[in-house]
Parts: structure tokens; sequence; C-alpha cells
């Protein structure tokens, strides 16, 4: 849970009105449960609001929210809030034996939590009407907002207007032979585009050799389970007190089997679930790099078509043309449109720039978090396996030639 | 050369235990060479060419002498200071060196033997093949054991050998000292000679040989051999007999047979001295014959044999012997997987330091935040970790495999003992074959003396069948007292060796299993400072999340 201004959850003991009281907003997702039956069947989760925002109901709400609840809050977010790197989900669709494991409904829990708390902490998109329909709503009402999102008419009807307009210079664009999309010629963003690009692969890497120590783990886990049996069936075969050595040894060689498996699942939900995080994250700024895209491009055919209807409008003015009057209305209308699509690209550029900074510092601080887990986790497995090992020392000792009978 | 050859084909490292490159810890040289590190995900083979002997400036408490973070002074000493030099090995004992295995071998004339320089060389005669017919030769070099007083005569002896010449001493050791657990020799391997490079199969072969023969130097009996000595010290063509193939041997038997049969000087039975040889393998197909029915006598007859095992405590050892091989089976298995697992994570910890270095030195180069900055600090810390302790991890493999390997090396033993008993068995039968011949032998005289003492004056050509009866007998009679001396004498080796099979398996069993565990103990300890260090630096991460 991360509380936004610093200060702990759960200074609830102030009274929320007072004006002196730090605002907070802290979410846990907590309780997966899973409802439904055979193919509809689905996990549901607890999501638990605690806040003093006037703008939210009482010091504690709870609702119950899915997966695709989760899915449409991003959607909804990455359309209104363009420019702003918006947290990363878990993945969608998992092999179907798999979606009801333990483990990975563990990991998708986590993930989860984490995403809705990135967002309680984020400067903008906390303040999201979304949000509080996401936190606030009943179910009801939830799944009634979910289901209209789907489809085209996702989009109102201004952005369908775009989206026909974008057809249309698109359209223009190849009669004209402009087929190359336009691109801003920024070189630090250019720098940036090939180091977000390049960093994806990097991390990605690291993400999958994580993965396979998490592997690793198991296996070697495995094997001193064998092992330790192995030895125990080969110590029946010797004199009562070697063979007491023997047994002993095996036990403790399935004991750090145990142990193995328990540091797997900590590397899996503290190591590499973060690193694919990671990943993700750089993924939603490729998103973002998109929308910049697109934006600029926007801009660039608005500024051009009003241009070209300014000159236009010249033309009829000169030529006092009846027309004049209304080429002036459609041009003033374009202007404002133009300078619109202007600001919206302004909007992104400045929001990125906020962002990367905020991200690069994000991405400091949790995979320093993530490296501490790992050296912990790492440590501690090593000094349980010298502990287990050197317990047998002494009663080896003790067995030495001439004194074991 | 350590000379600690093991069944996992691995070289053991050198025996350091400091392994930080300081371009790894080196902050002063941010852009890492990658050359270091070009070598981390190599296998053991070949040794670890990272290990340098200075530690890092940067990582003191990786040599200091005290124990682990978690326990205080007053705890067992650390084992990470042990310093690990791969066992030393002395004519082919692999486990642990308080035993009295390395006693055994130092009261062994042989105080070292080498195999080496394998030469290739041509087939001088009879061969069948104009100008083919090539074979390799080894050279042995034996160095003697002599008393301080130092006598007269030659130290070490070096002779040139061949395959074959092993053959033959395997052969000829296993004709002499039936009853023994004689250490198996090294594969023919036919197939295998066509399957791999020419160089790799002369290496293997050279390194079986060697082991083979520390082996047969270190067993209390085989060592002190005349066989042995010969083949070590004679120069020149081995003068031991060759062993000559099967079919060959069937060859000659059959000649004799129809000699044997129609009664050609002792009738066709086993003169005294042949019986001490098994039947099978020998050129007696007569003999071979008679045993075989003798044997499917046994087993399907009714009546019992004259003899029989009775030795109720060999039967309760064998089959003791044959549930430790099971187990010891199993557990090898078992030890082998493990040692394969254990390669493994080392690997994959390797490779993720490699990937990490990688993104450390591309988040340098890009970097236009201070965050980046301090985070490819971190990543690089992490890095440099995540090697050191795969490092470690490979290292304690290295040892891991060869503790372990007495599995194997019993494993390997256990046909040496299936093969001593199968000399009891054998001999055990040619008693009883012996004694059932005799029996009709008995059985046959007396009806020809009960028919002859019927005619008055006697009958001469019966009176002589019955003296050559008479002589048979007293023949097969010798063999019979041959027979049984030999099979006491085995039945006595059985019962040496299985008390020396145990006394010297439970030695090795805990050298092996303390080895083990030691060595475990001592690199988790260094493993567990590589990353509590690693926490420690990361720990302010920690803090400021909650």
């Amino acid at each position: 849970m991360i509380s936004p201004q610093g200060s702990p959850p759960g200074s609830s003991s102030q009274s929320p009105r007072s004006p002196s009281a730090p605002l907070f907003l802290s979410v846990t997702v907590t309780d997966p449960v899973k409802l439904g039956n055979g193919v509809q069947a689905y996990i549901s989760y607890r999501v638990i609001t605690k806040t003093n925002l006037p703008e939210y109901q009482g010091p504690e709400k709870i609702v119950i929210r899915r997966y695709s609840d989760f899915v449409w809050l991003h959607d909804r977010l990455a359309e209104k809030y363009k420019g702003i790197f918006i947290p990363p989900l878990p993945e969608k669709s998992a092999v179907e034996k798999f979606r009801f494991s333990a483990e990975f409904i563990e990991m998708r829990r986590q993930a989860l939590d984490i995403f809705i708390n990135r967002i309680a902490s984020h400067p903008q998109l906390k303040q999201s009407e979304d949000l509080r329909t996401f936190l606030q709503e009943d179910e009801e009402t939830m799944e009634r907002a979910r289901s209209q999102e789907t489809g085209i008419f996702k989009k109102k009807p201004t952005d369908l207007m775009q989206i026909f307009k974008d057809v249309q210079s698109m359209v223009s664009d190849v009669v004209l032979g402009k087929e190359k999309p336009v691109e801003e010629s920024n070189p630090e963003y250019e720098k940036l585009k090939h180091y977000i690009f390049e960093l994806e692969d990097h991390l990605a890497e690291a993400q999958k050799q994580a993965y396979r120590l998490v592997k690793r783990h198991r296996e070697l886990g495995q094997s001193l389970a064998d092992f330790g049996k192995a030895i125990k069936l080969l110590g029946a075969c010797e004199g009562d007190s070697l063979g007491k050595v023997f047994s002993d040894l095996g036990s403790k060689s399935e004991l750090l089997s145990i142990k193995l498996q328990k540091e797997a699942h900590n590397l899996l939900m503290n190591f590499e679930e973060p690193l694919k995080d990671y990943v993700r994250a750089v993924q939603s700024i490729k998103a973002t790099m998109t929308d910049r895209a697109n934006a600029f491009r926007q801009q660039c055919e608005l500024a051009e078509t009003t241009k070209l209807k300014e000159i236009n409008l010249d033309k009829l003015m000169l030529m006092r043309s009846e027309k004049a009057v209304e080429a002036e209305i459609e041009y003033k209308e374009l202007k404002a449109e133009s300078e619109e699509a202007t600001r919206r690209f302004e909007t992104i550029v400045k929001l990125m720039s906020e962002e990367m900074m905020r991200f690069q510092e994000q991405k400091t601080a949790d995979l320093g978090l993530a490296f501490h887990e790992f050296a912990r986790g790492q440590a501690k497995l090593a000094n349980e396996i010298a502990d287990a090992w050197r317990s047998l020392v002494p009663k080896l000792d003790a067995c030495s030639p001439s004194m074991c009978s | 050369m350590m000379g600690a050859e093991n069944h996992y084909g691995l070289e053991p490292p050198p025996p350091r235990e400091e392994m930080e490159t300081l371009a790894l810890v080196d902050d002063d040289h941010p852009s890492t060479d990658p050359h270091p590190l070009a070598a981390v995900p190599a296998t053991l083979h070949g040794g670890d060419p990272l290990l340098f002997p200075p530690p890092s400036p940067h990582s003191p408490s990786s040599s200091s002498p005290s124990p682990s973070p978690s326990s205080s002074f007053l705890d067992p000493p650390a084992y990470a200071d042990v310093v690990f030099s791969p066992f030393d090995s002395q004519n082919g004992t692999s486990s642990g060196s308080n035993s009295p295995r390395c006693a055994a071998a130092a009261a062994s004339e042989y105080a070292r033997i080498t195999v080496s320089d394998p030469q290739k060389e041509q087939e001088t005669s009879g061969s069948l093949v104009p100008g083919g017919g090539t074979y390799v030769t080894y050279l042995i070099t034996t160095k003697i054991r002599t008393p301080a007083s130092g006598g007269g005569g030659p130290t070490e002896f070096r002779v040139r050998r061949r395959f074959r010449d092993v053959v033959t001493l395997a052969d000829r050791l296993a004709e002499s000292y039936r009853g023994f657990f004689i250490p198996p020799r090294p594969d023919k391997s036919v197939v295998e000679s066509q399957v791999m490079q020419k160089h790799e199969f002369v290496e293997q072969r050279r390194s079986a040989i060697e082991k083979y023969l520390r082996r047969l130097a270190a067993h209390p009996v085989i060592g002190k051999s005349d066989e042995l000595r010969v083949f070590l010290r004679t120069p020149g063509k081995l003068p031991l007999s060759a062993s000559t193939d099967v079919a060959s041997r069937m060859l000659d038997g059959a000649v004799r047979l129809p000699k044997q049969l129609f009664g050609e000087g002792g009738g066709g039975y086993a003169g005294p001295q042949d019986v001490v040889q098994p039947a099978k393998g020998g050129r007696d197909l007569l003999r071979i014959f008679k045993e075989l029915k003798q044997s499917v006598a046994n087993d399907w007859g009714g009546a019992k044999p004259a003899v029989v095992e009775e030795d109720k405590e060999f039967l309760e050892r064998k089959e003791k012997v044959q549930d430790l091989e099971q187990q010891l089976s199993t557990a090898s298995q078992q030890a082998e997987a493990l040692v394969k697992a254990q390669q493994d994570i080392g690997e994959t910890l390797g490779e993720l330091g490699l990937a990490f270095i990688k993104l450390a030195k591309f988040e340098t180069e890009e970097a236009t935040y201070d965050s980046q900055r301090i985070r490819a600090a971190d990543i690089k810390c992490l890095a440099t970790a995540a090697v050191k302790a795969s490092r470690f991890y490979r290292e304690s493999n290295a040892q891991t495999v060869k503790h372990l390997d007495t599995l194997h090396e019993y494993l390997g033993l256990m046909l040496s003992v299936h093969s001593a008993f199968s000399d009891r068995s054998s001999a055990l039968l040619t008693v009883q074959t012996l004694l059932s011949d005799l029996s009709s032998l008995h059985a046959r005289a007396e009806k020809l003396e009960a028919a002859s003492s019927k005619i008055f004056g006697g009958d001469k050509s019966r009176i002589r069948k019955l003296e050559d009866l008479k002589e048979t007998i007293r023949i097969t009679e010798d063999a019979k007292s041959c027979a049984i001396r030999g099979y006491e004498r085995i039945k006595e080796n059985n019962k040496t060796e299985l008390e020396r099979l145990d006394r010297e398996r439970r030695d090795d069993f805990v050298a092996m299993l303390r080895g083990f565990v030691v060595n475990q103990v001592g690199y988790a300890e260094k493993i567990a400072n590589v990353w509590a260090k690693e926490a420690e630096e990361t720990s302010r991460y920690a803090k400021e999340s909650n």
C-alpha cells in the first residue's frame, strides 16, 4: 500500500473532516475467491479503500472486483490521460490449466494491488473520476459500466469524427503520394525512443534468466529430495551407528528440498515479478509514444489543412465571393481544432518529460527493493543450507574409523 | 595433475579460494571489459580461467577469518576459511584422506603409477590387412616405494604397453586370484571407439587404464602379485601368456574331445591340476558338458548334490551385498542428478549476472537522469554478486562430484564381487561334478567286481577293465581333493574380501559423507556472505518502501 503523501495509512484516528489532517488514499486488493462454474468461472477480489478524501465515501469502503474491471479502469485512463504512462496490468490470459493455480492467482493479486496503488499515488491519475467509480460503485453499476465499453461504441461521437478524419487524411496522403508517416524531428526524443526500445530487450533477457533461476531452484529442490531418499535407503544397508548418520543426512537433504521450493516461490514473487513489471512499464511507455506520434501527426495535418483553408479564404475574399462568409466560418472552426490538436500534442510532450523523470526514479526504487529481497532470500537460503549440513559434522566425526562398530 | 579422475569426467579446478577480478568491482572503470565475463558460462571442464589469487580491495571480508554473519565467535568455525584443495589421490583412491584405504595404499610397494604419452604403432606381424593394423601404446611409469635406507636398485620403471596387454593382465589375475574382489578392468568398448573422436577415446582409455592399475596396486593381495609386478616392470614384450579368444579355445577343445571320448590317456577325466581352473573358458569341452549336466541336475533333479552351499553366514552376506548394490545404483543415479542440478543453478546465476552486466552498461551509456546512474550502479553490484555466487556454485560442485564419486566406485566394485561369487559357485560345481563322477565310477567298479567274482579264475578282460577303472578312480579322487582344496581356498578368499569390503566401505562412506557435507557448508557460507553484503548495500531500499 502506498500512501501518496508519505504518511502512514490508518491515521484515521484523526477526524476526516479536520482540515489539518493529511489527505491519504490507500487501497488493498485481497481475498481472491473463485466464482462461477466451468468455462465462465473467474476470480473475484476484494478491494478495500481507506481514505479521508472528501470525494470518497467514508473512512473505508469495500467492493468486489474482477480482472476485467481492472482492465476497464486501465483502458479508460489510457484514453483520457494521454501522455501519462499508465501503470501496467498483469497479463490477460494464461494457459487454462494454470489460470486457477494458487501461484498464478497470488501473482495476479499482487500485481493488481500494485497497479491500483500506483494509480492512487499518481498526482494526476488519482483525481480520475473513473478511479472513484472503480473504488466506490457497487458491483452492478460496475458491471454496467464495463459492458458499455465494448466495441467501437467505446468512442464518443467526437472521437468517431476524429476517426473519420484520420481515415480521410490517410487517404489524401496516399492520393497525394505522402505515404510516409509524419514524424517529429526531435533528436532528444529520438534518443529516448531508441533507449526505450533497447531497454525492453535488455529487461526481457534479464527477466527470462530470472524465471530460469526460479526453475533451477525447483529442480535442485527436487533432486535434493530424491537424493535424500536414496541416501536413507543406502544407509539401511549399513550398521546401526553409520546407518543412523545416513538417515540423518537423508532427512536433512529432504528438509533442504522444502526450503529450496520456498525460495523458488519467493524468487518468483519478489524478484522475477518486479522484472516482468518493469518490462510491462516499458511497454506502457511505448503505448504513450504511439499516442504522441498520433497526436503529432494530427497536429501536422490539421495545421496543413488550416493553412490551405486560409489560402483559399484569402482568395475568396479577394474575389468578393459570397462563399467567403461560409469559408470564413469553416476556417475559424478548423483553426480552433488545429490549435486544440497542437495543445493536445504539447500536453503530451510536457507530461512525458515529467513522467520519464518519475519513471526513472520509481524504477530505481522498485529495482533496488527487488534486488534487496533477492539478496536477502539467497543469503537466508545459503545460511539454512550451511546450518543443516553443519549439524551433521559432529555426528560424522563420531563415526571416524575405529570408533564406530 | 592431481590424478583424481572420476566418473563424471570433470577436471578439478586449481585449489584457490578468491575469485574476484578487479575489473568486476572496480568502480573506476564503469564500462566493464566484457572479456572476463565471456568465460562465465564456461563449463566445469578445463577449470575456471577467472581464478585470480589476490582478493579485490573492495571485498576484504571474503577472505577474513570471521565466521558467517549470523553466527558469533562461539559457534563452530566457519568452513569458509578451509582451503579446499582437491583430494590428492594416491593410486586411485578418491575418498577421504583419513581412511585406512590411504594407509593401505601407503603400504603398497608402488608409490605412484602414471599412464601417459599414447603413441600409435604399427602391427608388425600376423596382420591380415596389408598396411593396416595400427594400435596405441601407452607409457606406464611406476615409482617404487623404497626404504629410507636407500638400497640399490632403480626407483622408477618405464614400460610401454598396449590395451591388449591390460586385458592379458586382467585375465591372468582372474585365473590366479579366484575368490578375490579383483578391480574390474576397463571396457573394450568397440562401439565407442567408432563414435568418439580418436583423441577423446584415447584419452578416456588412458585415464581408465591408470585408474585400473592404481586400484590393482592398492589391493592388499593383488598389489603384491607377480603378474602386476611383471606388467609394471618388465620392458619389452609382456611375459604373461596371452589369452586366446574363446573361438580358438573351443576349436582346440573340439580336437581333444574325440580322444577324451574314446579313451586315450586318462580316459577323459580332468587331471588334478586342471580342476583348479573353471571349466568354462577352458579347452576341456567334455568337462564343460559334464558340469553343465551337473548344474542341470542340481537345479531340476530331485536329489540334493552331495556338497552344497551351506554357509549361512555367506548366504546372508551375499543377500546383503545384493541389497547394497541396488541401493548404490539408485544413490549413484541421484547423486548424478544432484550434481547436474547444482551445476545448472550455478550456470543460470552466471547468465543472469551477465544479462545484468549488459543492462548496467546500457543504462550507464544512455543515462540522462541521476536516478538512472544510481540504478545502473545497483544493477552492476547485483550482477557482480551473482557472478561471484555462480563461481562458488561451480567450484563447490567440482568438489561434490569427487566426493560422491565414491558411490560410483563402489558400484563398479560390485562387478568384482559378482565375479568372486561366481568363482565360488563354479568351484562348487566342479566339486559336485567330480563327486557324482566318483559315485558313478564306484558303482561301475562294484558291478564289475560282482560280475567277475561269479566266474571262477577270473575274466582277463574284465580284470583289466577293473584295474583301469580303479586307476581312473584314483586319479579322480586326486582331482576331487584338489577341487575341494581350491573351493575351500576360494571360500576363504571370499570371506576375507567381504570383511575387507565392510571395513573399507564404512570408512570410505564416512569420508564421502563428511567430505560432501563439509564442502557444502564451506561454499554455502561463502555464498551467504556474498548475498549478505549485497542485501546490506540495498538495505536503504527496504526502509524506503516501508
